[in-house]
């Protein structure tokens, strides 16, 4: 850093609709780093941003489920091509937010990277997956697809604070979900600036919400709005993802139970997440002249 | 409503009547009381009631049988758990297939009994159970057995293992349909399971019980507890089980999700519905009056995925609701037992309470009422087929599920409005689509957030098609491969 | 939304898609080849699976005790008794009016059947044997069953016919015409069979099995009905697939509609591979749900049938005594 240069800090701030508000509270909270040296004032969102950020989901997922599944696929590669172009800036802020080497920070962004590709390619082919022709006994064609489930609400997890992230964010809109998400509360910063590449990608404003703020605090309101139609508790913690779970019968929501934060995020993916918030449609029609 | 009877309507019975053609009910075979099915044999209760069945078409005392008390539902978990650590969990899956094969084979010779055990305890028409309900669940067990030695072949991965003991709580709409539908894709995935029928139609599990004992099943791979929503509840709430499969209603359905909510369980549902069936002017009407007919008054419209509320685009209304009005004239509602019933007995009189208080609503908040000219029986509990038009969006009777003969019609201009107006509810189940252009058919089938769509038809069901809600419906599938995989851990 | 109630008024259950009924002019339809293909593009479809299945459902009737026997006697006043072969003769006619008017002659209750079908030259025979008798004289004619000859042919042999003394004139329609799209001249057709039957009845001949559709014989029955035919029929009996459940509803609920549009009734005559009483019971409850009673009658309702008679008969005695009846218990013709 040249001498006598005063370093321009970035303000870290909601996204939601594709915009960058801060709190409508007007709140912030502290944000350290992993050796408790201050990082930033993050914006500590309300209930009211969880139900701007909900309408905003919500709004996109139509247009979002009418792209093509070959323009998702593309709307995803160009985020993994994005982040590639700042990979150091998230080698610098994962290892800011975790500690640990420099290379295993540098892994979990490959990692990162590598994973919007896997899913990036999965966009156009999980139908031919987890879609079926239906032999019934009659004179009719049926057929299964697999659609999404709509707007979901994640909790992202307290593991590796990119590469966990994605690998529950990625699937969820590769499906052509969109998502309202409750960033790590001690290690938001990489979720923060993901944001800020999403912005700049091909992904429609509204398609990915990010909240940051107390999980005790914003879950709870999420897994109770009737307008959310499932729940990834990933990152929630065993009580309030028990409760979560609970307020979310209020309607009927499909819910992704937590993983345990020794989670190892760096394994192969496979489908299960991709698969995890689709509604499988069947479609019958008579077979006749 | 001062109709003029249409050509064909007007005492038609005195031209060509149908005598009566009951079917013999000696084949049912009743026993006076029935107790628990535990660990391969009928056992007394241990903390247990006595529970009466009775006929809807008749209320009769049909047979006791046992309200299962906690510990009953202990025993019958404690069986599922030893069958699913020993002989049924450690069976290979070549062999698990002969036995749902020869359960497939029991009950399609036992099909008349079955058919006649289930119109009597449900009130359902024989010409329903007949060719519906026993051929279909026969089909279920056949469609599952084949899978049991195919699991690593099914996309669930290299190595899908079973969840473990199924918890599983099915309604009296379709009693023995709904025992196959859980059990069938269960035991072929390798669980074990306790199978709570509903309340009011006990009897034809219990005969199924009765199969499985034909079939020499293992003992406790399959253990059926008789009772009432306690039962169930004690077994949705028992630590022993791995897997709670439901089907009913939303409101239990919420309770049950409540419950599981925070522990290891894995959870399906089945639920309620309110599905539009959307009839366009293109349409091939004659066949849509029939698809219209046959969504709601299947079954005395006790089907969850009954197509509740009639669409019709509005230059063909008035047309499509005079055909509707001509056909159900025709409908003969009467005896399950006779052969030529369309329309038979409400399971029960509290879900006669329920229609008959909505059927109210509809008519209070201004909708208009109309039945064909029927004669109820004097026993039983009984509604006639019945539909309202003038009907708004915001009428109880067009939002509220209420699983009876009751159709609500209402009308829209454009194919947007259709989709609006059919998908503004909180179910997500079925829907229906009737018009002669394959392209809007795609479309239309495409914008329906429902589970299944039935497109120029309607209630149809196959084991091989997945089956279950969007939205508040519930979530997972029964049938098909999809359904397997609500079994597995993948 | 509007209802079926306007006013009192009652309003049938066909409307819009027939929207030509509210100023419904027959012969304009039938003059205007362009107006009518509209017309009838315009017809609802038919589903193919969806009205099979109602076919097969309807079948699922189960008629016991009284009604099968009221059904059995339906159905026997409703015979086409019928004979179309190269080798008919004077006597086999003959033998075979006998039998129509007198069917089981040691019981008075068994009715007659409605009419003896037979070829225009065989005409004045039947007339002659069933002269005191109520039972109709049926002719096929318009160069049965092909009808690949000339208008004026086809003309000579209706005038033949009638002059006979035939009640009834089975034609058949130009299916070669209708599939080419040529309806204007299908119609024409029938327009001018129709005049030439003078007073006797026309029932217009289908031939559904070629025109292979249930689209096509809905329209088929339509045009046939806007040209005047009395009834409409399914087959020769000549091509397979002859009458089937499916086709007859499709009939059923044709001229059911066309009743309501045009207040003009038509009758309905299956023809072809009908020979059980099962079979014969299975149309009389597609009649009876489909277009009603009104249609439950001779009048309205035919099968044409040979073999099926007997059949009934045997059925008859097995409903009255309880046991079944032996194959010479009745006389073959």
């Amino acid at each position: 850093m040249p001498e006598g240069r005063v370093e321009v800090k970035k303000t870290y701030k909601l996204f939601i609709a594709g915009a960058f508000p801060r709190s409508e509270s007007g709140r912030s909270y502290v944000v350290a780093a992993h050796d408790g040296a201050f990082l930033a004032n993050v914006a500590w969102a309300s209930r009211k941003d969880v139900r701007d950020a909900v309408a905003a989901a919500r709004a996109a997922q139509p247009g979002w489920a009418a792209a093509t599944a070959y323009n998702r696929g593309q709307v995803l590669y160009r985020v993994a091509e994005l982040l590639e172009d700042r990979r150091d800036q998230f080698v610098t802020a994962v290892r800011d937010a975790e500690g640990g080497t420099a290379r295993a920070a540098q892994r979990q962004v490959d990692q990162a990277i590598d994973r919007w590709v896997w899913y990036a390619g999965w966009t156009d082919k999980v139908a031919q997956v987890a879609g079926a022709a239906n032999p019934v006994a009659g004179p009719y064609f049926n057929f299964s697809v697999p659609e999404p489930t709509g707007v979901l609400g994640v909790v992202a997890p307290h593991g590796a604070s990119l590469l966990g992230l994605v690998s529950v964010v990625a699937p969820a809109i590769a499906v052509a979900n969109t998502v309202v998400v409750v960033a790590d509360e001690h290690r938001p910063l990489p979720a923060v600036t993901l944001t800020e590449v999403l912005a700049t990608s091909d992904v429609p404003g509204g398609v990915v919400n990010l909240l940051t703020g107390p999980a005790a605090e914003l879950v709870p309101v999420l897994a109770a709005h009737r307008d959310v139609d499932g729940l990834d508790l990933a990152g929630a913690e065993t009580e309030l993802a028990g409760l979560a779970e609970a307020a979310g019968a209020t309607n009927i929501k499909r819910v992704a139970r937590r993983v345990g934060d020794d989670h190892d995020w760096s394994r192969d993916p496979g489908t299960s997440r991709l698969l995890r918030f689709v509604e499988t449609k069947t479609v019958w029609h008579p077979i006749g002249i | 409503m001062a109709e003029r009877p249409l050509p064909g309507t007007a005492g038609a019975a005195a031209v060509f009547e149908y005598s009566p053609a009951p079917e013999s009910r000696a084949v049912a075979r009743l026993q006076s009381s029935y107790g628990l099915f535990v660990d391969g044999a009928f056992r007394d209760s241990i903390d247990g009631d006595v529970l009466k069945t009775i006929s809807p078409s008749s209320e009769e005392v049909l047979a006791e049988v046992t309200l299962a008390g906690p510990r009953d539902v202990d025993a019958a978990v404690a069986a599922a758990r030893t069958a699913f650590e020993g002989p049924w969990g450690t069976m290979p899956g070549a062999q698990r297939a002969k036995y749902l094969f020869r359960i497939a084979r029991l009950i399609q010779e036992r099909a008349r009994e079955l058919a006649v055990v289930e119109t009597l305890d449900n009130g359902k028409p024989i010409r329903e159970s007949r060719d519906v309900d026993v051929p279909l669940a026969a089909a279920h067990f056949f469609y599952y057995a084949g899978w049991a030695d195919k699991l690593e072949h099914a996309g669930f991965g290299p190595r899908p293992r079973p969840l473990g003991v199924a918890g599983q709580v099915i309604p009296w709409n379709f009693p023995l349909l709904m025992a196959a539908w859980k059990l069938a894709p269960a035991l072929a995935a390798g669980n074990t399971c306790v199978l709570k029928p509903a309340e009011t139609t006990p009897l034809s599990a219990l005969v199924l019980a009765d199969i499985l004992q034909q079939a020499e099943l293992p003992a406790g791979a399959v253990n059926i507890v008789t009772g009432d929503g306690t039962t169930g509840a004690a077994l949705v709430a028992h630590d022993g089980v791995d897997k709670v499969a439901f089907t009913g209603s939303t409101e239990v359905g919420r309770r049950i999700q409540e419950s599981v909510a925070g522990t290891h369980k894995h959870l399906t549902l089945e639920l309620g519905g309110k599905a539009a069936n959307i009839v366009f002017a293109d349409a091939a009407l004659d066949q849509a009056v029939e698809g219209i007919v046959n969504g709601i008054f299947f079954n005395q419209g006790h089907v969850c995925c009954a197509g509740s509320r009639l669409l019709i685009e509005e230059s063909v209304a008035p047309t499509v609701v005079a055909m509707l009005k001509r056909r159900l004239s025709t409908l003969r509602l009467g005896d399950p037992m006779d052969k030529n019933t369309d329309i038979g007995a409400i399971n029960s009189p509290e879900q006669l309470a329920r229609i008959v208080t909505l059927a109210d609503a509809g008519v209070d908040e201004g909708a208009e009422r109309w039945s064909p000219p029927c004669t109820l029986p004097e026993k039983g509990w009984w509604f006639p087929p019945t539909v309202f038009t003038d009907v708004a969006p915001s009428h109880r009777i067009a939002r509220e599920e209420i699983f009876g003969p009751v159709l609500s019609v209402l009308t829209f201009r454009t194919p947007d409005e259709a989709v609006e107006k059919a998908n503004n509810t909180t179910y997500g189940l079925s829907a229906g689509v009737w018009t002669e252009k394959g392209s809007r058919i795609l479309a239309m089938a495409e914008r329906l957030r429902a589970g299944v769509v039935w497109a120029n038809t309607f209630n149809r069901f196959d084991p091989t098609s997945p089956f279950g809600g969007f939205k508040e419906s519930g979530f997972g599938r029964e049938g098909g491969r999809h359904g397997l995989g609500a079994y597995l851990d993948a | 939304m509007q209802t079926v109630e306007a006013s009192g008024v009652a309003t049938t259950a066909t409307a819009p898609r027939y929207a030509e009924a509210a100023t419904f002019d027959a012969p304009s339809l039938v003059s205007s080849e362009s107006r009518l293909a509209r017309f009838l593009a315009g017809l609802p479809g038919v589903d193919q699976v969806g009205c099979e299945q109602r076919a097969a459902a309807l079948a699922t009737r189960s008629i016991k005790t009284a009604s099968k026997l009221r059904a059995i006697d339906l159905a026997i006043s409703m015979i086409d008794l019928t004979t179309l072969e190269g080798a008919d003769t004077d006597g086999k006619v003959r033998q075979l009016c006998a039998k129509a008017a007198h069917p089981e002659p040691a019981d008075a209750a068994v009715p007659s059947v409605a009419a003896v079908c037979v070829y225009p030259d065989l005409v004045a025979t039947a007339r002659a044997a069933l002269r005191s008798s109520t039972v109709a004289v049926a002719s096929v004619a318009t160069a049965f069953p092909s009808g690949r000859a000339s208008l004026a042919v086809k003309l000579a042999d209706v005038h033949d016919a009638v002059a006979a003394g035939a009640d009834e004139v089975d034609m058949v329609i130009d299916r070669g015409g209708f599939l080419q799209g040529r309806i204007g001249k299908v119609a024409e057709e029938i327009v001018a069979v129709k005049a030439a039957c003078g007073d006797a009845h026309l029932k217009v001949i289908l031939e559904t099995g070629e025109l292979a559709t249930y689209d096509n014989v809905r329209r088929a029955a339509w045009l046939s009905m806007l040209a005047g035919a009395d009834f409409v029929k399914t087959s020769t009996g000549k091509v397979a697939p002859a009458a089937t459940v499916p086709v007859a509803l499709v009939l059923l609920e044709a001229v059911r509609d066309f009743s309501d549009v045009t207040g003009r009734v038509v009758g309905v005559k299956v023809a072809g591979g009908i020979r059980t009483t099962k079979d014969a019971i299975r149309y009389l409850v597609a009649v009876n749900e489909t277009a009603g009673d009104d249609w439950l009658t001779p009048a309205r309702f035919r099968l044409g049938a040979s073999s099926l008679l007997n059949d009934l008969l045997q059925q008859r005695r097995k409903q009255l005594t309880g046991g079944y009846a032996g194959r010479d218990d009745v006389s073959v013709e």
